[in-house]
């Protein structure tokens, strides 16, 4: 079965990538990945605030409490060389490449646009075979446009892309206006891929503690609809690759996206939930899936029941709503 | 050989030197010497290489004795090396010292001289230090100021090696180890040059080896021992001759000359002044002043003390002298005179000089001032008709009368220096700012700067003074300031507090951050302040420099803004160039760090030359500001007429009658001194407070209480005094306050981060909340008033065990000087309200001896009966030993009480007797009705004539239980004590000891130990502490028969009152380590007690109790009550604290492979424990 599939120019051995988490912090890990058959690893990602941030607590703790009490000038050693820039991700860049055969894609999480294209520069440097651009954003001020948010995005695409050469692609979040159309200025700004999408972490309520908690909560399989949903909608009317995360937990979850027109299928949550070792269980239902249905390569199927190429065009749109609503006949 | 100019103090000139020089450094922190180990280490941790190309061994050890043992086999087995001390360090190293001399070693031991503890510490400079050394055959070299240090540590260096005799290298502790002066560098080539290698070769050459085996360290009898010793004659005949050639030699390669006696004056002299150390440079200027005057005056720098040249001395002196005053920085009580003068009148009979006169004098102990004007008084007294034979200069002695007066207004400075004087926070960068001043004038001109710091003795809100010369001659005056040309007061709230302004010379500028504009800055003087700017026509500058930094980014750090201002009114640079000059240091300071910071700063330098203003002097009269009282109205005479001028900083002014005689004060004094240096205060919703006493058990500084009291007893209080019903329901029919003293609140926000109540509307909200004090500062005075005349809660109603009980218990630790959110005082506070009223404490130097025993006021108190703790401080190293001598003391009394007692039952009644015998004295009811027998007992005892009854009377006291309780840091109990403690420990008495951990020694400025956790950076350990922490409660475990508990406040509370308890009724040893969070960890001290509970909850730290009577029961001894889990997500408690995270970002592969290690420890130690808590003593197994 030919599972090979092409994402940002890179030949991929199969459709499984692993998407951005703490799986691949670790040389091990990124090992046991591609051991379990990940055809790319896309890295946790640079977060250039937790850079500024260390940057900062150290300055402010290192001169907090100097030149105040004559037994002690100071409680620390004088340490000159910090590094405070992204040298420790970028050594990681290089060992992941040097250690494992797959692709290695980073990721960077930017909030200046002097941070991303710097960043993304030594990111290059490194050899990471490609960029992921995570462009998480929650715009709270009401005072801000939905228009202003859209056009940072492509101004931190065009700035990276003129940056850099290795392909770049861009993680976002769904909520825009008109996805397709924010889709489609990416695409026209140069994006290699689109991931689709980005998670929205929610806080939680401690009722006990009466605090607003951070509380990550691992993807469901329901979370696949809403990327299946778009990748139908933009397959085969962009030229940007197509990446599919969240709620990828089986075979079939990745088997749908790559029919709406995913490229890749990207795992994260499924591999908390079931082990690493669940990318060969996934690759081997998928085979068999294809096998008995005989299906000879992913390209094959790839974008079958995109909006264009199925049956059913409306079945994405506001008649499908209607359509769900007046059927549903409830308990 | 020309040589280019560096802006260092001596420690770092001197270990620049000994570190070139070096293969071995065994190094120990003491103040003031501690920064030359801290740069040594630092060195070897960056590669750099000593003059042979190898880097040195730099080895912290376990306490100054054991860095002179291993300096002592260093030595012995063939390498150069050195070490650096101070104090009680150099009297630790005193034994191996004899040795090393004995086996004519080359060595050299840089000492900052320092006082030694006496009556009191003192961490500040004199020669009793080096003093105590001097009968040990040690060479001893003087220095007298920052550039001698350096040059003379390396004549040292030459002159041991060539003579063989080891050296003490000594400067003025303070006075010169934290002088911070341009001095000529001393390149490689010169020390490469100075130094003989063939000496080098021959110490080798010597060294124990197998290869060339001999025997050292025989013993020795009657027969041999005494001709042995005069065989080394020879070499100490040869080392005045070595050092002055060594110096001489030194001259040719620098250009600067050394005499080992060396006099400098009048060619004429009829009065000579012998001296040593910093003090020789204010006689030199003031003998230059004074025969300018025409004056016959000279003085004889005494640089080479040990061995004592009497003919090169003699030969020193101009043959005119008839008079001479030796002046000794050390006082030898007993003597015939003070160790120099002996020495000084020895060598002038010996060198038939005996004819002079001699009079001898004591100066300058413990840092005291001595000024030209002093030194006057000297030559003063030389001239007069009767001199007193010995006498001391500096201080009023009005008991003794041997004090000499002078004329403080008598100056020997000229108008070619430019004098500066800045008072600040030490949390507001004042001296960062001034450091770097000096950097950038004496970096970018040819003048020469001088920088001396003066900080007060408290650890939060401490105020320090800065003094800066700037001249176009090196600047010799070792002195403070007390005529400025300009003078920058950094905060407000010093204003009326401290009368700064006569320290300025008439025209001078004062400067003041205030936020009180042009216009309005004048009312806010003091009506004295205002006279003396009119007296003096002062020119008056004011900024809002906490708004501008405030504005610009730049928070509470108005660094910047400061010195940006006093470089524009200055004149002492071209106002444009000197603002450049602070642009490109700016620049240079941030710009690897950040682009942004560079950026805030720059602004804020523009900002503050716009937000300058001078201030027009009204030409009538005007409204004035009230003086601030040293300390509160009320305050007991002692406090008022003693205590209170040294916390207006006019100690120097009291007389010697004024002081004990035996260094015992009263205690209870802090609650005088209201500080007031919170900002922001916390302020009690009790709508909110569900009563819990969490706020009060965490607050350092004991701050926040609660008291029940009747209803009828608020008829009379304050209309914003605030009440409640009482949760509880044994408090049922009476109210509830909880109260903050916003005076005494340091303001670090502890009680709001652990205060588990919220709003329930506004959840943000809790039931203590900070707020601005201005608002409601004058009603929470009254407030507090009335609080404290509520009456304490009936210690016999308290529920043993609640913390919401037990906290109404009056603490009797309060207000104490720690660091603002300080993580060890709150245990402190706890055992002073558990045991208080019946407390001995021996308390070993370290951060709890300075916060509880540091002048001028103190936070041990006592009750309303007039009990509380007694306290004292013994040593660093023998702090067990000391409370095991109470604990033994106060037994025998006990014992010897009883029998007579028993002797006595007939006469004093047989029911009284065995009623006070048989007394369990168990709880605090217990106690009480003992300490009322024992009031019986004393007036039967006082009516009996019998001898018996008179020796009871004096011991009845001791009928009551007291608690002993040993408490120290675990620089103390890990490392110097450790062998005493365990020790004192396996005794099996009955005594309690308490750790307070910060992991490492925090009071003098973060050094490891061995409680170091695995990781960690500290001092001493630059690159991270690559070894796991000592187990020491472990340790302790294993004897069997020790109560041992592992307590975190801020993970457990009650666990931490529960260990408490255990622990003082257990009948033997016990054990606390109290995990203490510190500024030294690099953490929001407002969040301290959640670093503490993730370390638990990581299992960083484990909390757990031993006890030995639960194995007595059967029972498994050790309690885990931590998690019951394994260890997991340690790195990521790790990286909240700045110690672990910048191992992370200097050298990041190696921080995770030791965090690795560190989770790997957490786990295995885990393990450990969770097996032994299943283990049953044997006979139940």
């Amino acid at each position: 079965m030919d599972l090979t599939t092409t994402y940002l120019g890179l030949k991929l051995r199969t459709p499984l990538v692993c998407s951005a988490s703490p799986l691949s912090e670790t040389l091990d890990g990124i090992r046991r990945l591609e051991d379990a058959g990940a055809s790319a690893v896309v890295l946790s990602s640079l977060f250039e605030e937790q850079l500024t941030r260390d940057r900062d607590d150290l300055l402010a703790h290192l001169s907090a409490n100097t030149d105040a009490f004559s037994e002690a000038q100071s409680f620390f050693p004088a340490v000159e060389n910090f590094h405070w820039g992204p040298e420790s991700y970028l050594n990681h860049i290089r060992k992941a490449k040097a250690a494992s055969r797959i692709p290695i894609i980073a990721s960077l999480n930017g909030t200046s646009l002097g941070g991303w294209t710097s960043y993304a520069r030594d990111i290059q440097s490194a050899g990471a075979d490609a960029l992921e651009l995570n462009i998480y954003c929650i715009p709270t001020d009401p005072a801000v446009p939905g228009s202003e948010v859209e056009r940072v995005h492509v101004d931190i695409l065009t700035a990276v892309r003129s940056a850099v050469s290795i392909p770049v692609a861009v993680k976002l979040a769904p909520f825009f206006s008109n996805m397709a159309s924010m889709a489609k200025r990416l695409d026209d700004a140069g994006a290699g891929a689109l991931v689709l999408f980005n998670r929205f972490y929610q806080p939680d309520f401690d009722l006990e503690r009466l605090e607003v908690r951070p509380n990550l909560l691992l993807s469901t399989p329901q979370a696949l609809r809403l990327p299946l949903h778009w990748t139908a909608v933009l397959s085969g009317r962009i030229k940007a690759d197509l990446a599919a995360t969240s709620g990828i937990h089986t075979a079939m979850d990745s088997l749908k996206l790559l029919m709406a027109g995913a490229t890749t299928t990207m795992l994260c949550s499924a591999l908390y939930k079931f082990g690493i070792e669940h990318i060969k269980t996934i690759e081997a239902d998928i085979t068999r899936w294809m096998t008995e249905r005989e299906y000879v390569s992913v390209t094959q199927l790839r974008g079958s029941m995109s909006q264009r190429n199925c049956a059913d065009p409306s079945a994405f749109e506001r008649q499908q709503y209607i359509r769900t609503l007046t059927t549903y006949k409830g308990l | 050989m020309p040589t280019p100019f560096q802006i260092v103090d001596a420690n770092e000139a001197v270990a620049d030197v000994a570190y070139r020089l070096s293969e071995v450094v065994a190094i120990y922190p003491i103040t003031p010497s501690s920064a030359m180990g801290e740069w040594a280490d630092q060195w070897a941790s960056e590669g750099r290489g000593n003059i042979w190309g190898d880097v040195p061994s730099v080895l912290e050890m376990q306490s100054e004795g054991g860095a002179a043992g291993a300096i002592h086999g260093a030595l012995q087995a063939g390498s150069l090396a050195t070490t650096f001390t101070a104090s009680q360090g150099l009297l630790l190293m005193i034994p191996n010292m004899y040795k090393i001399a004995g086996e004519l070693t080359p060595a050299v031991f840089h000492v900052a001289a320092r006082s030694l503890a006496t009556h009191a510490l003192s961490i500040f400079g004199d020669h009793g230090d080096v003093m105590a050394a001097r009968a040990t055959g040690w060479a001893m070299l003087a220095s007298n100021s920052v550039q001698e240090a350096g040059d003379f540590a390396l004549i040292a260096h030459a002159a041991t090696l060539e003579t063989r005799v080891p050296f003490v290298h000594f400067f003025d502790g303070f006075r010169t180890s934290h002088e911070i002066n341009k001095i000529s560098t001393l390149p490689d080539a010169v020390v490469r040059e100075l130094i003989d290698e063939s000496f080098v070769e021959a110490h080798r050459a010597r060294a124990l080896t197998p290869d060339r085996p001999v025997l050292r360290g025989t013993a020795q009898n009657p027969d041999v021992y005494f001709q042995s010793r005069e065989a080394a004659n020879p070499f100490y005949d040869a080392v005045p001759g070595v050092v002055q050639t060594t110096m001489d030699r030194f001259a040719k390669l620098t250009g600067r000359a050394y005499k080992i006696y060396e006099y400098h004056g009048a060619a004429d002299a009829d009065r000579v002044v012998v001296v040593m150390g910093s003090g020789a440079e204010t006689l030199h200027a003031t003998v230059d002043a004074l025969n300018a005057g025409g004056a016959k005056t000279g003085v004889l720098k005494v640089r080479l003390y040990r061995p004592f040249d009497a003919t090169l001395f003699c030969a020193a002196l101009p043959k005119t002298t008839e008079m001479i005053a030796v002046l000794d920085r050390t006082k030898e009580p007993g003597s015939a005179g003070e160790p120099l003068f002996l020495d000084a009148v020895a060598s002038l009979q010996r060198g038939g000089r005996s004819d002079l006169r001699v009079i001898g004098g004591i100066y300058g102990l413990s840092s005291k001032e001595f000024t030209p004007a002093m030194a006057k008084a000297v030559f003063d007294e030389l001239a007069g008709p009767a001199p007193k034979p010995r006498f001391t200069v500096g201080i009023e002695d009005d008991v003794t009368h041997l004090s000499l007066t002078y004329d403080p207004a008598w100056s020997v400075e000229g108008d070619e220096v430019v004098r500066a004087v800045f008072y600040g926070l030490g949390s507001d960068g004042t001296v960062g700012a001034n450091k770097n001043t000096i950097h950038i004038i004496g970096d970018h001109t040819e003048s020469f700067v001088q920088a001396y710091f003066v900080y007060d003795s408290k650890k939060s809100g401490a105020m320090t003074v800065s003094h800066l010369r700037f001249g176009p001659n090196p600047i010799r005056a070792p002195y403070l300031i007390e005529q400025a040309g300009f003078l920058g007061c950094h905060q407000t709230s010093f204003v009326g507090r401290y009368k700064m302004l006569r320290m300025l010379a008439p025209g001078g500028v004062f400067l003041l951050n205030t936020a009180a504009g042009p216009l309005e800055a004048w009312e806010t003087l003091p009506k004295d302040d205002q006279d003396e700017i009119r007296a003096k026509k002062l020119r008056f500058f004011v900024i809002d420099a906490y708004k501008v930094a405030r504005d610009n980014g730049l928070g509470g750090r108005i660094n910047t803004v400061m010195q940006a201002c006093f470089f524009s009114i200055s004149g002492v640079l071209p106002k444009e160039k000197a603002v450049e000059a602070i642009r490109e240091s700016i620049r240079e300071a941030y710009g690897k760090k950040s682009e942004e910071l560079v950026q805030k700063n720059l602004r804020a330098v523009e900002e503050s030359l716009k937000n300058l203003h001078q201030v027009v002097v009204p030409a009538g009269a005007a409204k004035s500001a009230p003086l601030v009282p040293p300390v509160a109205a009320g305050a007991p005479g002692f406090v008022r007429d003693v205590l209170g001028p040294v916390c207006a900083g006019e100690g120097d002014r009291l007389p010697v009658s004024a002081f004990p005689v035996d260094g015992a004060y009263p205690t209870g004094t802090a609650q005088w001194e209201k500080r007031g240096l919170a900002q922001e205060v916390p302020v009690w919703d009790e709508s909110v407070c569900i009563q819990c006493a969490k706020c009060v058990i965490v607050c350092p500084h004991a701050v926040i209480r609660p008291k029940v009291y009747a209803p009828e007893l608020l008829d009379k209080a304050p209309d914003s005094f605030k009440s409640c019903d009482p949760k509880d329901r044994e408090w049922k029919g009476l109210k509830y306050t909880l109260q903050v003293s916003v005076e005494d609140c340091t303001g670090c926000g502890i009680c709001v981060d652990v205060c588990p109540a919220r709003n329930k509307s506004e959840t943000k909200l809790k039931a203590l909340n900070m707020r601005p004090i201005a608002p409601i500062r004058e009603d929470e005075k009254k407030n507090w008033e009335f609080f404290l005349g509520l009456p304490e809660v009936d210690r016999g109603l308290i529920k043993n065990g609640s913390i919401r009980h037990e906290q109404f218990q009056r603490p009797l630790f309060e207000f104490s000087g720690a660091c603002s959110g300080c993580g060890e005082t709150p245990y402190l506070k706890l055992l002073s309200q558990l045991y208080g009223d019946r407390l001995l404490i021996a308390n070993a130097t370290g951060c709890s001896s300075i916060y509880g025993g540091n002048l001028p006021t103190t936070p041990w108190a006592k009750n309303d009966e007039g009990r509380g703790p007694a306290w004292a401080n013994s040593l660093f190293e023998d702090n067990a030993e000391f409370g095991l001598g109470m604990r033994l003391s106060v037994d025998q009394q006990t014992g010897a009480a009883r029998e007579l007692l028993k002797r006595l039952a007939p006469a004093v009644g047989e029911d009284l007797a065995r009623a006070i015998l048989d007394a369990t004295q168990k709880d605090e009811a217990g106690i009480h009705e003992q300490r009322e027998r024992v009031v019986v007992l004393k007036k039967k005892l006082a009516s009996l004539k019998d001898a018996k009854a008179r020796r009871l009377l004096g011991l009845a006291d001791a009928l009551t239980r007291k608690s002993v309780w040993i408490v120290g840091g675990d620089g103390w109990a890990y490392d110097i004590g450790y062998g005493g403690l365990d020790h004192v420990l396996a005794s099996g008495r009955n005594v309690k000891v308490l750790v307070l951990d910060t992991e490492v020694y925090s009071n003098t400025g973060g050094q490891k130990s061995k409680s170091t956790p695995r990781g960690a950076v500290a001092k001493f350990s630059s690159g991270g502490n690559p070894a796991a922490k000592k187990d020491l409660g472990l340790m302790a475990m294993s004897y069997g028969n020790i109560y041992v508990a592992s307590v975190a406040m801020g993970a457990r509370d009650e666990h931490t009152l529960k260990a408490f308890l255990e622990a003082e009724a257990y009948d033997g040893p016990a054990l606390i380590i109290a995990y203490s969070h510190c500024i030294a960890h690099g953490i929001d001290m407002r969040t301290g007690m959640q670093n503490q509970k993730a370390a638990a909850d990581t299992g960083k730290l484990i909390l757990y109790r031993y006890s030995p009577e639960r194995a007595r029961a059967g029972d498994a001894p050790l309690t885990l009550d931590s998690k019951p889990t394994r260890p997991a997500g340690l790195g990521a408690y790790m990286a909240s604290e700045n110690r672990f995270q910048m191992l992370l970002k200097s050298k990041p592969e190696e921080a995770k492979a030791l965090f690795d290690l560190a989770q790997e420890d957490a786990r295995t130690r885990w393990d450990l424990y969770e097996y032994l808590s299943q283990r049953k003593p044997h006979a139940a197994a």
